[in-house]
């Protein structure tokens, strides 16, 4: 790919896997505990932290010569803070359907650890450009976690995916629930999102055991 | 190495700065869209009504309301009569769906009398009561509409949340819950006002049984189900005197 540089496109891929936010860094971990039940509100918080982290970390990154040192940590929670509130209320306005489905997702955006650590650990140190593919990149390997927790939470625990009954219908008994199959519903409740996020940086680890700490 | 962006100064400055330009930012933002937000929860709140009611855009499983454009002539349609009722009276209000129903709860507390927007709509020869109700959920605020005939019998329920869980207590507005509804008896055998519980553990997920005052509850959004619980039994309540007058008129 010519579009990015080699050190560039290494900022998008690296989140993905070997830098992962979630299994890696374990940041984030709140928000993939809350709104995994479901494989559409997965992919919902994926893609609003995608643009909050994209600008934000250009936005960090524009002041990071004129922020004072002693107070980065707020003024970072104010621009977050800020950004998503003015979002939220142009949405209110002019897409109001759309931001009564996002509006749950406004505080769990805000306290997302994933923001503040990338702007403190990247978007203070570099350029808006690189900010910016930062952003993305981390944002995808959170949202790559989110939408693979989210389709077995949504998938054992309710049988449907993203509110198709693909296993039939439990009330019925029709599909897989004809031969006995039960929905497990301890899938639902926010523990089995940590064990799935356990069961993930198993595999991930057992694989490339360079990513095994001491 | 010193850095002009250490000092004390520098810092005191740019901490003014930012706020006062975010703090400006933030406030002509919420004023110059403040209108338009209002409009948009008008209409939603029309639109709620006659989604409790029964008219609205529903396809096989999701829930849909009637569009933004039509919502104010199908209100006028459909809604015949807005009645508040104040303790014994009863009048007709216009605009007695814009009357917050938090505040009026509030009323109660500091000693005055709380203020009852009843919604009275017909379709197809049918007559619909449509009460609205309110209260608490795990995170925030849960409200709805119910929409009663002369028996009390619900209607159509539509439910609403300010952020409740997505995926868990968030499902209190989908269809495969409201519709859980429609049919169930609010009072008992007995004639006393008995209430709707999201039961957990209910022998009837299918639902089959209408006058148990019962519907099934969402798994993992206990605390959600209960504050539905909650609202019908304090909010409808309030609106049996009115249904036992209709009877004996």
């Amino acid at each position: 790919m010519a579009l990015l540089s080699k050190k560039d496109s290494k900022l998008i891929t690296d989140p993905l896997a070997d830098n992962n936010p979630i299994t890696i860094q374990v940041l984030g971990i709140c928000s993939a505990l809350a709104i995994t039940a479901q494989l559409k509100a997965s992919i919902v918080m994926a893609v609003s932290v995608m643009a909050v982290l994209a600008i934000g970390n250009v936005v960090i990154s524009l002041l990071r010569n004129i922020i004072p040192s002693k107070i980065r940590i707020i003024v970072q929670l104010v621009v977050v803070a800020a950004l998503v509130i003015i979002v939220d209320q142009v949405l209110k306005a002019y897409s109001y359907e759309l931001s009564k489905t996002l509006s749950v997702f406004v505080g769990l955006i805000i306290t997302n650890c994933i923001i503040m650590g990338r702007f403190e650990a990247f978007a203070l140190a570099n350029g808006p450009w690189r900010s910016f593919l930062d952003g993305i990149g981390n944002a995808a390997g959170y949202g790559l976690i989110l939408i693979i927790v989210g389709f077995f939470r949504e998938l054992l625990g309710s049988g449907t995916l993203l509110g198709f009954k693909v296993l039939g219908d439990p009330i019925e008994k029709t599909g897989l629930y004809a031969i006995g199959y039960e929905n497990n519903g301890f899938m639902l409740l926010s523990p089995m999102a940590l064990i799935v996020v356990g069961i993930i940086i198993w595999v991930q680890r057992s694989r490339n055991k360079a990513l095994i700490e001491d | 190495m010193e850095n002009r962006t250490d000092k004390n100064s520098y810092t005191i400055l740019f901490a003014i700065a930012m706020v006062v330009i975010v703090g400006a930012l933030l406030a002509f933002t919420a004023s110059s869209l403040k209108p338009k937000i209002t409009e948009n929860q008008r209409i939603e709140k029309q639109q709620n009504i006659l989604y409790a009611m029964g008219v609205n855009n529903n396809d096989e499983s999701s829930a849909s309301f009637v569009s933004t454009q039509e919502a104010a002539d199908l209100f006028s349609k459909y809604i015949k009569k807005q009645l508040v009722i104040e303790g014994a009276n009863v009048t007709e209000n216009s605009e007695a769906y814009l009357i917050d129903v938090k505040k009026e709860q509030a009323k109660v507390k500091s000693g005055g009398v709380r203020r009852l927007p009843l919604f009275i709509g017909e379709k197809d020869g049918k007559t619909f009561y449509v009460a609205p109700i309110y209260g608490k959920g795990l995170w925030d605020a849960i409200w709805g509409y119910i929409s009663l005939d002369e028996n009390m019998v619900i209607q159509g329920a539509y439910f609403d949340h300010k952020g409740e869980t997505p995926g868990l207590g968030a499902n209190i507005k989908e269809r495969f819950f409201m519709d859980d509804f429609i049919g169930e008896h609010v009072l008992n055998e007995a004639g006393n006002f008995a209430g709707v519980t999201v039961a957990k553990g209910n022998a009837d997920p299918k639902n089959e049984n209408k006058t148990d005052n019962e519907v099934d509850a969402i798994a993992g959004a206990t605390i959600t189900g209960d504050g539905v619980t909650a609202m019908i039994k304090s909010d409808l309540k309030l609106y049996k005197p009115y249904f036992d007058n209709l009877k004996n008129n």
